[in-house]
């Protein structure tokens, strides 16, 4: 559902199913809405054939990379004696993603389920899931729902009675959107500063504590329930334009929308359709601008690109952009492209671990020529020198925060150069930038 | 939550209770450094802060260097490393919020609580206002987490009768 608004006839609920029922919370209020039947059904299958039905679903992780999930499954090492760890990503930082929020506080054992279910297929007895610092109502939901399932037997040393151990973790981060980075995760669970790390060697190589580790979203964890009690063919069966791209996907839709909210749509729905009747479109008398349309790290979209795309990886990457996190970004004609897009070169030189030089640099000098150019202090040769700092900020470092925040200056200059201009040439007037 | 300062002789965290949920999950982990995050919150939790005494014992009862430890501090911006008001706020102001006046959230916020300006204590010691990064509530625009309490679509004309539940 379009969380906080009732289902549209256009969604389709899966794992939005329970969102805003708080009875749908506890251990026993989800085994009344049909939970925990998947994970039974997973205790009695091979590791192999799980991975088997989760690839044949064509499920792809929710985080943002869109790698897909059985096969990542599948690098896990197979009787290598060594113990192994599922992580679960709910670090969930990205500026416009608040859609794991929804899971975690409203259906905790969905994502208990799909985890549960995830260990069984990487053949790990473990599961720490990493939840977000700022994020104390879901970290207290969760906590309560993990600790329900211990009591019930549905986890621990004995799940479900079937002899096998499967053990849940629920670890707080303290304010870091880089921990969200797979490597870095693992470093904030182990004691340490969340700096990535350079790959190889690869988390299914040596991830926590140096042992064999998956990472996942808990969006992707969340679907694998129904994947198992519905098939993996009915999740195939579910999309609107490519065959790629399978499944539902949680859409959280914020800005300058009517109903700004959590929606679940099958694949490819038309993006059109998402923002003009899921959403309701635009505040009266306002005009759409622009769509950020996977949260802030991918590149910005026109109304033109928005008018015939299609919401699913492949539609979205025809139009130069990526479905990223599923986190949209919606402004109208009110909103002023260079200081929001300085605003986000802020978020990521703030948050920015600084081992790399080009990111550190680059996206605190990105900052400061943005706001010089907002209070009316830039130089005609700004531009080019944002478009020189962005090219040595992408693929260039050890992770991709650094590319992320060059993204938004290279397709803002792209697409709304008009705005820029008219800061540098003085017809527009300066800006008092920040509070 | 209480802040305490200097001058105080330091009274150690992890004792009776604390001492005893610590050690409970210290048997979950493979190695004593992964209780960092989970200890530091422990004592930010008990005094309000993270202070260098706090540090110093994280740092005993982990089998770690205080150097260590300050490092691994210094790098996530949720603990706090200097006393700050009984009630610390944070107020998104990344793009998302911004667009929809993140920012006169803040400004009114600064003024009702007397804080005056980001980052400073109000004189009566009860509350300091601070800009975060995305909250991960963006449809709910202005978020503010106040300690533990997160309150969605906080605007302007809201912020009195809000701070006033905070006495
Ligand atoms: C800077 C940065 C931040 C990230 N933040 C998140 C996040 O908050 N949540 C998330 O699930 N993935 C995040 N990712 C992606 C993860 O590294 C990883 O790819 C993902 O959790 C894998 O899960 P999936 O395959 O289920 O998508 C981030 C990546 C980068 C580079
Ligand atoms: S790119 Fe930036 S965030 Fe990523 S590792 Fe390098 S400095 Fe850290
Ligand atoms: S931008 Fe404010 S909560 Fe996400």
């Amino acid at each position: 559902m379009g969380y906080p608004h009732p289902i549209h006839p256009k969604e389709t609920p899966v794992l939005s199913t329970h969102f805003g029922d708080p009875d749908a919370r506890s251990h026993a209020g989800w085994v009344a809405r049909g939970g925990y039947v998947a994970l039974q059904q997973a205790l009695g299958m091979t590791p192999e054939a799980i991975v088997d039905e989760v690839k044949a679903s064509g499920l792809r992780g929710r985080g943002g990379a869109g790698f897909p999930t059985g096969m990542k499954w599948s690098f896990m090492p197979k009787d290598d004696g060594r113990e192994h760890y599922l992580c679960c990503n709910a670090d969930e930082s990205e500026p416009g993603t608040f859609k794991d929020r929804e899971i975690l506080r409203w259906t905790p054992h969905a994502l208990i389920e799909g985890c549960a279910i995830g260990c069984l297929a990487i053949r790990a007895e473990t599961c720490v899931i990493f939840i977000r610092g700022e994020y104390t109502e879901p970290y207290r939901i969760l906590q309560a729902a993990v600790d329900e399932a211990y009591a019930a037997g549905t986890i621990g040393a004995n799940a479900m009675g079937s002899g096998k151990r499967i053990e849940m973790i629920v670890h707080r981060g303290a304010g870091a959107y880089i921990c969200g980075e797979e490597t870095a995760l693992m470093n904030a669970i182990e004691g340490k500063r969340g700096n990535p790390r350079i790959k190889p060697p690869f988390p299914a190589v040596a991830g926590l504590f140096g042992l064999p580790t998956t990472i996942n979203n808990v969006e992707t964890l969340a679907a694998v329930p129904a994947i198992l009690t519905r098939g993996a063919a009915w999740y195939a069966g579910l999309s609107l334009s490519s065959p790629k791209s399978t499944g539902t996907k949680l859409i959280s839709v914020c800005g300058h929308v009517q109903r700004p909210g959590t929606y679940e749509i099958t694949m490819g729905l038309p993006m059109q359709e998402l923002i003009f009747d899921l959403c309701g479109g635009m505040r009266p008398g306002r005009t759409l601008k622009a769509v950020i349309p996977g949260g802030s790290s991918v590149p910005i979209m026109t109304p033109e690109e928005v008018a015939d795309c299609a919401t699913d990886y492949e539609g979205i990457a025809a139009k130069g952009s990526l479905l990223g996190s599923g986190g949209m970004i919606v402004m109208d004609d009110t909103t002023d492209m260079v200081y929001q897009i300085m605003r986000l070169a802020r978020f990521y030189a703030h948050e920015s671990c600084a081992q790399c030089t080009n990111c550190r640099e680059g996206t605190a000098w990105t900052t400061k020529i943005l706001e010089r150019i907002l209070r009316g202090e830039g130089k005609a040769s700004d531009l080019d020198l944002l478009l020189d700092l962005a090219d040595n900020m992408t693929g260039k470092t050890i992770c991709v925060l650094s590319d992320s925040c060059a993204t938004p200056v290279v397709s803002g200059i792209a697409k709304f150069r008009d705005e820029f201009d008219a800061y540098l040439s003085g017809a527009r007037a300066p800006m008092t930038v920040g509070v | 939550m209480s802040t305490s300062s200097h001058a105080e002789p330091y009274v150690p965290v992890f004792v009776g209770d604390t001492k005893a949920r610590l050690e409970a999950l210290a048997t979950k982990y493979p190695t004593r450094q992964a209780l960092l995050l989970p200890a530091l919150w422990m004592v930010q939790e008990a005094r309000g802060w993270v202070s260098p005494e706090g540090i110093t014992e994280v740092a005993e009862q982990l089998e770690l260097t205080p150097a260590y430890v300050r490092g691994v501090v210094s790098f996530y911006t949720m603990y706090h490393t200097h006393p700050v008001g009984r009630y610390f706020i944070q107020v998104c102001t990344t793009s998302p919020c911004n667009i929809c006046g993140a920012e006169d959230v803040v400004r009114a916020l600064l003024t009702h609580t007397g804080c005056g300006e980001l980052g400073a204590t109000s004189p009566d010691g009860k509350f300091t206002v601070a800009e975060a990064e995305c909250l991960g509530a963006c449809a709910f625009a202005t978020p503010v987490l106040i300690n533990d309490d997160f309150i969605e679509s906080v605007t302007p004309e809201s912020v009195p009768a809000l701070l006033a539940r905070y006495t």
